[in-house]
């Protein structure tokens, strides 16, 4: 067991016990703030995978933005304080089944594959991967189209979250 | 050195747990919940993808940006439609929300 196994089982297990809390919690700004701990520990893996960047930008964007949304929409969609009900449907155990059934034949799909048990090659020294991200996302030669497609996705998003979310005069 | 196939089953297994979630909450924002975490379960393939192939192509970094940006798009649309119909029904319940059902 290296130092690099013992981080990565502990991140696992602080990600899959607060994802079960997630999707188990009755009160959902519980749920909301157990999401955050799963975000973060994300974020643990994705620095332990050197990628830096993407670490951070976990943490700005999920966090800082989507995650305070959700609490957000929580509040806003409350009928009282309290929570009635059960949380889970009547065929939850259905939905476990085949959550069971997913899992199983992922991990059998991916364990017939040839590279599954791969080790990481050797991570070239001196390469800045947050410069050659740059380059990739702005190159004609790479990915500037997904890009700029994402950018206008994004614009057409918030536009149509606006419109679809603003009360207009004499409604209510 | 960590295998590749600890990262894979971490996210198939974060994957279920959030397909779990949208098939049986009740609550529409618990349900988007579960999609954000499926979203992350596919984060993390493609980042490790990216890092167990040839690190010095960026591609697996780079659609991980791309699903940033549409989770962002997702959830801001789908909280907007929660809220509105909150505003028109009263109810956040999927099972309530049944006018376009036969």
């Amino acid at each position: 067991m290296t130092a690099a196994q013992i981080i990565f089982l502990i991140t696992a297990a602080v990600i899959l016990g607060s994802a079960f809390m997630v999707v188990t919690t009755k009160n959902l700004v519980h749920a909301a703030l157990w999401l955050i701990v799963t975000l973060f520990g994300a974020a643990v893996l994705f620095a332990t995978l050197n990628a830096g960047f993407i670490a951070v930008v976990q943490v700005v964007i999920y966090i800082g933005a989507i995650a305070i949304l959700f609490i957000f929409a929580v509040m806003l969609t409350r009928r009282s304080m309290t929570d009635t009900g059960p949380g889970l449907n009547r065929g939850w155990w259905l939905s476990a089944a085949i959550a069971l059934l997913t899992f199983g034949g992922l991990v059998w799909l991916v364990s017939g594959w040839g590279g599954f048990t791969k080790a990481a090659p050797a991570y070239p020294s001196g390469f800045d991967a947050v410069a050659a991200l740059a380059h990739a996302l702005v190159s004609p030669e790479a990915f500037v189209l997904p890009f700029e497609v994402a950018s206008v996705l994004l614009l057409a998003a918030l536009v149509g979250a606006v419109y679809i979310a603003f009360q207009r005069k004499g409604e209510e | 050195m960590i295998p590749l196939s600890w990262y894979l089953t971490l996210s198939a297994a974060l994957f279920s747990i959030g397909m779990f979630g949208v098939l049986a909450r009740k609550n529409a924002v618990a349900i988007l919940l579960g999609i954000e975490l499926m979203l992350n379960a596919v984060n993390i393939n493609l980042v490790s993808f990216w890092r167990y192939n040839n690190p010095v192509l960026m591609d697996g970094q780079v659609f991980a940006i791309i699903v940033f940006a549409v989770a962002a798009a997702e959830v801001a649309v789908g909280l907007a439609l929660v809220i509105s119909i909150y505003r028109r029904r009263n109810t956040v319940v999927a099972d309530e929300i049944d006018l376009m059902k036969w």
